[in-house]
């Protein structure tokens, strides 16, 4: 090893790195978790529901509906749609960042995607509030 | 052409930019397992905007739900039901592969090719039987 080179490496400059970036959060670690611990859930999720709708089949629309208005299962599901649209978006984010070309078009396509999760969630949150009303 | 010492011939500077032929290259088994990875959440983030209608549909009243189990035994749809059971099947198997070379199990080559070859296979071996049963 030379010690003639070694100037210390200045760390990357905050404003540098986010001008002009879309709001693409999360990134980095934070992403890396969100998607590890939404994976983790998700997997649970099916694989109970799987296991249970496999027990207890359910054929009539009654069942059905007082199956998903049953505090835990609307919980669960509410979970579901946190941790799947946080799982989608993460793994969209990553895939529009590798692939989609030029810059303008991978910030509308990350935009819009965006707002389709947003709607996503609000449309099953109220999904699962009028089964309590 | 200049020859090294040892009478190889000396190797090229590529001219840039280099383009390649994806179907020229091998594919190690864990690159394809990879790749179907990143395709099958693709095909999975396309099919859960239906499946949320199709949700909503169930619930919103007696004739929906009535109309989305039809679906639910009709043979096209069925066909989509099996596309998207191999696909949670590849994209579940996979990321449970990762998750678990995360924490550094499985993580060596000669593992990490069998547990590809392993994933590849369950995923087909699950579509498989999705559509022996659905059909």
């Amino acid at each position: 090893m030379t010690t003639e080179s070694t100037k210390p490496l200045s760390p990357p400059k905050r404003a540098a790195r986010t001008a002009g970036t879309p709001r693409a959060r999360p990134t980095g670690l934070p992403a890396w978790l969100v998607q590890r611990a939404s994976a983790l859930y998700l997997l649970v999720f099916l694989v109970s529901a799987l296991v249970l709708l496999a027990m207890h089949p359910l054929h009539a629309y009654a069942d059905w509906k007082t199956w998903v208005a049953r505090p835990a299962v609307t919980l669960a599901m509410a979970l579901f749609f946190i941790a799947l649209l946080s799982h989608m978006w993460v793994g969209l984010r990553d895939v529009l960042l590798d692939y989609a070309r030029p810059a303008g078009l991978q910030r509308l396509l990350l935009w819009m995607v965006a707002m389709g999760l947003c709607a996503g969630g609000v449309g099953m949150g109220w999904l699962l509030v009028l089964q309590h009303v | 052409m200049k020859k090294l010492a040892s009478g190889h011939p000396a190797p090229r500077r590529p001219t840039r930019p280099v383009f390649l032929n994806l179907l020229h290259i091998k594919m190690p088994v864990g690159a394809i397992t990879s790749i179907l990875h990143r395709v099958t959440g693709v095909l999975l983030a396309v099919g859960v905007p239906l499946g949320m209608v199709l949700l909503w549909r169930s619930l919103a009243s007696e004739a929906g739900f009535a109309q989305v189990t039809a679906l639910l035994h009709h043979g096209a749809f069925r066909a989509l039901v099996v596309a998207i059971v191999w696909a949670l099947a590849h994209h579940l198997l996979a990321g449970v592969r990762h998750m678990l070379m995360d924490i550094n199990v499985g993580s060596t080559l000669h593992t990490a090719r069998r547990t590809a070859w392993g994933v590849n296979g369950a995923a087909a071996a699950v579509a498989l039987l999705a559509l022996w049963g659905l059909t």
